[in-house]
């Protein structure tokens, strides 16, 4: 069910440069089941910014009815959601979407999960549940430089993690797909966050042999599937019309059933 | 006695606000948040012959203020349109306004014709004005004699009462105005989203996939109400007005410039429960402002013979 609701700020802290790390506590975490659904922030009242900001679910914690977003610093409204302190409430629209599908692996089955950047926070929330299930999890994450690392440990202490920086400044230099492939790293089911070409190369790789999801962003208005703002184009498209929103629809879907 | 009814051209509204097109799909995704009966009306997302894919993303740019949105007349087509969402909205007691947009003149009249015999259409939103269509579309609603004829032609096939959707980005709104009734349209809805853009630093190319797009929200609140208050001191027909809308206030501000009912877009994004909180507000600022029925205040702004508000303490 789809809530709005002023949440309270529990704690704010910075994990890496310009990303932060911000727990957050109101009811509508009942709501919260699926990893990677996002929740749609209003970071200020009036109409500086006017929009919504998606955030990813980065974790849940059920017991507290709290959860964890992490975001990086990337313009207006992020800058401002950053000066929220603990007791601060912020304005908060969620869950929203359809996160990924850990019923798609059986316990014993082993899971990648492959992660770029900003696109790391869900697949926290996924491990986490994937183990709960007794599926074998193996994380490889990319980010650009050392500094740019964030719960590494946090990642360690559920499944092998291995990390790429683009810079070589930390763990292996290059792509994740590159880590994927050296280390001949062997799975049943791929489940990603990250930039477009990293996807992309994923898809490629991978799209026709093993099941592989997809976490996708775009900009959005409403965020819950009614302005068409953010869609995608399908790999089945027989009228050149079809199409899914990546806020109602997704923002996971499987590699085979959209264009990126 | 509902102070909040309004009575126009085929809408018996229990209050004037309703979704403005676009901004509010087809209901599905409110109707989980609220009940949609709430809503005086529901102007559905536009509808063409064709299911139409729309434009490419990045569709919706932020501005200070406002949005810009190119999302290109995205729909389910006509028949898709009449055989599933409209049966959908059946369950809920509220009149649809059916907003009807085409490349040619051809398919302006074989929407309008389909689309009005649908039970719970109870009038048509003639959009003349989206900004983001490449054939037709704009011209349409720039050049009156088009939009005269256009309005006719749609006015003889359709069964129920047409309301002409007004474009902002016009020479003279008052002229396009005085043409459409000229036409025969029973109504007036205004404004449309004003044409803009917006440029990245990073790469020097427009936000927008569109390179331009319709701006709305409260940055274009103004300019709407000055054209509201324009064309209702100079045409005879009602106007659903529209732009920037969030508040109890800011709808009296709609009526007092020369609107009968009002619609709400682009806030719906904001705060998805904007239009039942606006309802639920409004006859508590009416009793503030001393307005005993939301008609009086039509065309305060302008009307010599309008009653003074008699402010209550
Ligand atoms: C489903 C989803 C989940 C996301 N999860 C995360 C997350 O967990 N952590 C994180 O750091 N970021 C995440 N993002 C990206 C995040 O939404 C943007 O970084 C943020 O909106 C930027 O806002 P701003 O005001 O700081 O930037 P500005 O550039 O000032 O924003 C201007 C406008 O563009 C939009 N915008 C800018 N960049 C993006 C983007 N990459 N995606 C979508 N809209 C954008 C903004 O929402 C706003 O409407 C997610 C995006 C989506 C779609
Ligand atoms: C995302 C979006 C989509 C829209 N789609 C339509 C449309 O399909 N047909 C139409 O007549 N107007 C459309 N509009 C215009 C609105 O109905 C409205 O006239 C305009 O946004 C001004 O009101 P607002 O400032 O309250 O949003 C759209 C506006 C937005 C923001
Ligand atoms: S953001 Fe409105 S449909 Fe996705």
């Amino acid at each position: 069910m789809i809530n709005n609701e002023l949440c309270t700020v529990v704690s704010h802290k910075e994990i890496a440069p310009s990303v932060f790390e911000l727990i957050l506590e109101g009811e509508l975490t009942s709501s919260m089941n699926e990893p990677g659904q996002f929740v749609h922030v209003r970071v200020a009242g009036g109409i500086d910014p006017l929009l919504r900001r998606p955030l990813s679910i980065a974790d849940i914690i059920k017991e507290k009815n709290q959860f964890t977003l992490i975001y990086r610093v990337q313009g207006r409204g992020t800058s401002i959601l950053a000066g929220k302190r603990p007791g601060d409430k912020i304005d908060i629209l969620g869950p929203l979407g359809h996160g990924f599908p850990v019923s798609e692996v059986k316990p014993g089955d082993t899971a990648l999960l492959v992660g770029g950047g900003i696109g790391v926070p869900p697949l926290y929330e996924l491990s986490k549940q994937l183990r709960e299930q007794g599926v074998k999890v193996i994380h490889v994450l990319g980010f650009q430089t050392k500094e740019a690392v964030f719960y590494e440990d946090a990642f360690r202490q559920l499944g092998e993690t291995f990390i790429a920086t683009d810079d070589g400044s930390y763990g292996e230099k290059g792509f994740v797909t590159d880590v994927i492939k050296n280390r001949e790293i062997a799975f049943d089911c791929l489940y990603s966050c990250g930039p477009i070409p990293m996807l992309k190369a994923l898809k490629n790789a991978y799209g026709k042999d093993k099941k592989v999801y997809l976490s996708l962003e775009e900009r959005m208005a409403c965020g819950i599937g009614a302005c068409f703002a953010c869609v995608c184009r399908m790999s089945e498209d027989p009228d050149d019309s079809s199409y899914k929103r990546i806020c109602s629809d997704g923002p996971v879907f499987a590699a085979e059933e959209v264009l990126l | 006695m509902n102070r909040l009814s309004v009575e126009l051209p085929g809408l018996s509204l229990k209050n004037p606000v309703m979704p403005a097109s676009g901004c509010f799909g087809f209901g599905r995704e409110f109707s989980q948040l609220y009940d949609l009966s709430e809503l005086g009306a529901i102007m559905i997302k536009a509808t063409t012959v064709e299911p139409r894919f729309g434009n490419a993303t990045p569709r919706v740019a932020e501005t200070p203020g406002g949005m810009l949105n190119a999302i290109g007349l995205q729909n389910p087509g006509l028949e898709k349109v009449i055989e599933e969402e409209l049966p959908w909205l059946e369950q809920f007691d509220v009149p649809i306004i059916a907003n009807v947009a085409g490349s040619y003149e051809e398919d302006y009249v074989e929407v309008a014709r389909e689309i009005s015999k649908v039970k719970n259409v109870h009038a048509l939103e003639l959009n003349i004005s989206c900004p983001n269509v490449k054939t037709g579309g704009i011209a349409f609603g720039t050049i009156p004699e088009v939009a005269k004829s256009l309005t006719k032609k749609v006015k003889e096939v359709s069964s129920v009462p047409v309301y002409v959707k007004l474009s902002p980005n016009v020479r003279d709104i008052v002229e396009m105005a005085k043409a459409v009734e000229e036409g025969g349209a029973d109504g007036l809805t205004m404004i449309n989203t004003l044409l803009g853009m917006r440029i990245d630093l990073q790469t020097g190319k427009p936000v927008l996939a569109n390179k331009t797009g319709g701006l709305s929200g409260p940055a274009i609140k103004p300019v709407a109400l000055r054209m509201i208050y324009e064309v209702s001191q100079n045409v005879d027909l009602p106007i659903i007005g529209m732009g920037g809308i969030q508040s109890a206030e800011d709808v009296i501000e709609f009526f007092y410039a020369g609107a009968s009912a009002v619609a709400v877009g682009t806030a719906n994004f904001v705060d998805p429960f904007v239009c039942p909180k606006i309802i639920k507000e409004l006859p508590e600022l009416m009793d503030r402002l001393g307005i005993d029925h939301i008609s009086d205040c039509t065309g305060r702004s302008w009307n010599k013979h309008a009653r003074i508000a008699h402010y209550r303490p």
